[in-house]
C-alpha cells in the first residue's frame, strides 16, 4: 500500500469513540460494527462509503474510550486513512495496530478541501494531494516500523509474518 | 543534575535505565496487565491462536468481567463465557466476575502497589495512580502484545504538576475538582502528557477520592496520572494486605514540568458537565432548575464506598422525587458490603434507590439504566457524549455523587450544600 485515493469526509474537533462506535454495538465483531460506524454523530455514514473514504478531522480525533472497535470499524466500513492535526493517543496506537493509517497534518485540516472532493495520500513520499487543484501538503513521515505494520494490515499480521520469517531463518 | 518526576522514576526502573527523558521511546517490562471482558479475551483470542504463543506470566494478568458480567442476551453471555474460559485455559487465577469494575477491584484485592508499572486495556486504567502506581491505558491489540511478551513500547511523557492546596467544603467532592480541571483545560490539554498530583491538600483526600482524580485523567487527554504517596496511601495498603515500600513516592530533586498548576480545593464549588461533553463545565448554582428523569450513581468514577456514603449523607431522612428514577450500581461488591454493614445501604434504599449490579452498566451504554429519547439524566459517571448512556438525543449531566443525590430528591439539578446536614 504505497498510496490511497478516495473522497473526503470532514469532521470537527474531539470526535470521541463513543460516537464512532456506540456502546450498544460493542457486543458485535468489528466487521459487523462497521455497519453502524459514526452513528452517534452521522447516522448512515457507512452507506456513503461505496468509493471508500478519507476522513479529514479536527484535533483530538478518537478521544475517550479505548475501544479498538473504533478504528477497526472505520477500516472495515471503507475508511482508508484518517487525517487530523493530532490524535488522542490510545486511538493513534489502536489505529496503527489494526492497520488504519492515522496521519498528523494540521495544514490539510486547515485547507479549503471540501467534503466529497478526492485526495491522494502518498505514504512513501509522505504527502497529501488535493486531486482537483493538484495542491500538495507534506507531513512528517511515519517511522519505517509503523509503515511496515500498516503495510502488513496491522500488528497481528505483522507479527505473524515476522514469526514465519524467524522460523525460515532458523531453518 | 535535573530531578525526576514520579512517572520518570517508574519508567526508568521499568526500562532498566538510570533515567529517561520526555520524548524518548523506551521498551518497558510490565509488572501487571489488566483487561476486561469486553476488550480482552473475546478480542484477542483469535490473534493469540494465530500467533500460537503462550501468555508470558499468567500470575501478572488480572482479568475482570465487568462489562458483560450481567448478560442481557445470548451474545453478551457468550462474551462472558469467553472471558471465563480464557481465565481457566490460561491459568489466570486473578479472574474476577461480578465482583466489581476493573479499575476498582485490583486495588481492593491488594494487587496495586506504589511504583509499579501497569498497563490496562481500558481508557480509565490510570485509576490505580491514586496509590502511586503508573498505569497506562491501551487498546486490545497492544494488550495482546503485552500478554505474549510482558513488554511494550512507550513514549516517555512530559509531566504536568498539579499542586493540591486547601480542603474541599462539605458537600463538595473530588469529582468537582476534576470537573474544575476539565473546565480550565478542556478535553485535549493534557494529551500525551502525565499528571502528577501532590501538595499539602492531597492529605485531605482519602484514597477513593484520589481515584477520581486519576480515573478521569483520560477525559483531560492525559496518558496517565499519579498521586504522591503518604500516610493515607500506606494506611490503605496495610488495610488491603500490601507490603509497605521503604519510602514515599515523590518527585526527586527539581524535575522539569511542562506545566504547573495550583488546584485550591477550598475554592471549588459543586460543578456539572453539561451535555454533550465532559468539559462543558458550569457551577451547579448557574443551572436554573433543570428537571431530570434519572439520577444514576455508578461506574468506576462515582460509586465506590465513599461515594455511596456521601450520597447517604444527603439522603438521610429524605425521599427521592417520584418523578425521578434513582439507580445505584455500586462500583464493587466490597463497596456494597461495606455500605450494608454500616447502614449506608439502608439509607439509600429507604430514600428510594434501586440497587443494580456492580458492573459498568449504563455508564458504558450497557445494561440497566439506559436513557430514552430526549430524557435528561444526572450521573456520577465519567462521559456524556451523545449516545454514551442510551439514545443519542438523551442529555447527560455529569456530577458528583452528592450532587446526583441532592438532585434525585428535588427532581431538578441541585446543589448538595443546600441539603447538607449542619
Amino acid at each position: 500500500m504505497n498510496s490511497v485515493t478516495a473522497p473526503v469526509f470532514r469532521f470537527g474537533n474531539d470526535v470521541d469513540t463513543d460516537v464512532i462506535v456506540p456502546g450498544q454495538y460493542l457486543k458485535l465483531g468489528y466487521e459487523e460494527a462497521a455497519a453502524y460506524v459514526m452513528e452517534g454523530i452521522r447516522p448512515g455514514f457507512g452507506n456513503l462509503l461505496q468509493n471508500g473514504g478519507i476522513i479529514i478531522a479536527g484535533e483530538n480525533f478518537g478521544c475517550g474510550s479505548s475501544r479498538e472497535a473504533a478504528p477497526a470499524a472505520l477500516k472495515f466500513a471503507g475508511i482508508r486513512a484518517v487525517i487530523a492535526p493530532y490524535f488522542a493517543r490510545i486511538f493513534y496506537r489502536n489505529a496503527i495496530n489494526v492497520g488504519l493509517p492515522a496521519i498528523e497534518c494540521p495544514e490539510v485540516v486547515e485547507s479549503p478541501i471540501q467534503e466529497g472532493e478526492w485526495v491522494t495520500i502518498d505514504f512513501v513520499s509522505a504527502f497529501i494531494q488535493h486531486n482537483r487543484t493538484g495542491n500538495r501538503w507534506s507531513y512528517t513521515p511515519l517511522s519505517l516500523h509503523l509503515r511496515e505494520i500498516l503495510l502488513a494490515g496491522g500488528l497481528v499480521p505483522f507479527l505473524k509474518g515476522q514469526r514465519q520469517s524467524d522460523k525460515g531463518a532458523r531453518l | 543534575m535535573a530531578g525526576t518526576t514520579i512517572v520518570e522514576q517508574v519508567l526508568a526502573r521499568a526500562s532498566d535505565k538510570d533515567r529517561v527523558n520526555p520524548g524518548e521511546i523506551i521498551d518497558v517490562t510490565v509488572d501487571m496487565a489488566m483487561m476486561h471482558d469486553s476488550g480482552g479475551p473475546r478480542r484477542i483470542l483469535g490473534p493469540l491462536a494465530e500467533l500460537n504463543m503462550p501468555i508470558w506470566d499468567p500470575n501478572r494478568v488480572v482479568l475482570v468481567a465487568d462489562h458483560y458480567a450481567m448478560p442481557n442476551d445470548a451474545d453478551e453471555a457468550i462474551i462472558l463465557q469467553t472471558a471465563r474460559n480464557f481465565a481457566r485455559d490460561h491459568a489466570i487465577t486473578r479472574y474476577h466476575e461480578l465482583e466489581g469494575i476493573c479499575h476498582i477491584v485490583p486495588a481492593e484485592e491488594g494487587y496495586i502497589y506504589p511504583g509499579m508499572l501497569m498497563v490496562g486495556g481500558d481508557s480509565h486504567s490510570a485509576t490505580p495512580g491514586a496509590l502511586g502506581a503508573v498505569a497506562i491505558p491501551m487498546g486490545s491489540t497492544d494488550m495482546l502484545g503485552v500478554l505474549v511478551a510482558g513488554k511494550t513500547w512507550l513514549k516517555v511523557p512530559h509531566t504536568i504538576r498539579i499542586d493540591v492546596e486547601g480542603q474541599l467544603e462539605q458537600g463538595v467532592m473530588a469529582k468537582d475538582a476534576v470537573l474544575w480541571l476539565l473546565g480550565q483545560w478542556g478535553m485535549s490539554h493534557a494529551t500525551y502528557r502525565a499528571l502528577e498530583y501532590g501538595g499539602t491538600g492531597l492529605a485531605s483526600l482519602p484514597v477513593e477520592e484520589r481515584m477520581v482524580l486519576t480515573n478521569m485523567a483520560i477525559e483531560l487527554g492525559a496518558k496517565t496520572a499519579v498521586c504522591e504517596t503518604d500516610a493515607i496511601t500506606e494506611q490503605w495498603l496495610t488495610n488491603h494486605g500490601v507490603p509497605l515500600p521503604s519510602s514515599y513516592l515523590r518527585p526527586q530533586g527539581d524535575p522539569f514540568y511542562s506545566e504547573k498548576i495550583v488546584m485550591n480545593l477550598s475554592a471549588i464549588e459543586p460543578l456539572v458537565a453539561r451535555p454533550p461533553r465532559p468539559d462543558h463545565v458550569s457551577p451547579v448554582s448557574a443551572i436554573d432548575r433543570q428537571p431530570i428523569n434519572q439520577a444514576y450513581i455508578g461506574a468506576c468514577t462515582g460509586a465506590k464506598y465513599h461515594d455511596l456514603a456521601m450520597a447517604a449523607t444527603v439522603l438521610q431522612g429524605r425521599k427521592v422525587s417520584p418523578r425521578v428514577r434513582f439507580l445505584i450500581a455500586p462500583a464493587s461488591r466490597k463497596a456494597l458490603q461495606q455500605a450494608a454493614q454500616d447502614g449506608t445501604l439502608q439509607v439509600l434504599i429507604e430514600a428510594g434507590a434501586t440497587i443494580l449490579s456492580s458492573t459498568c452498566g449504563a455508564c458504558a451504554g450497557l445494561g440497566a439504566g439506559i436513557l430514552g429519547p430526549n430524557e435528561v439524566g444526572i450521573s456520577s459517571t465519567n462521559r456524556n457524549f451523545p449516545g454514551r448512556m442510551g439514545h443519542p438525543t438523551a442529555q447527560v449531566f455529569l456530577a458528583s455523587p452528592a450532587t446526583v443525590a441532592a438532585s434525585a430528591v428535588t427532581g431538578y439539578i441541585s446543589d448538595p450544600r443546600e441539603v447538607w446536614p449542619s
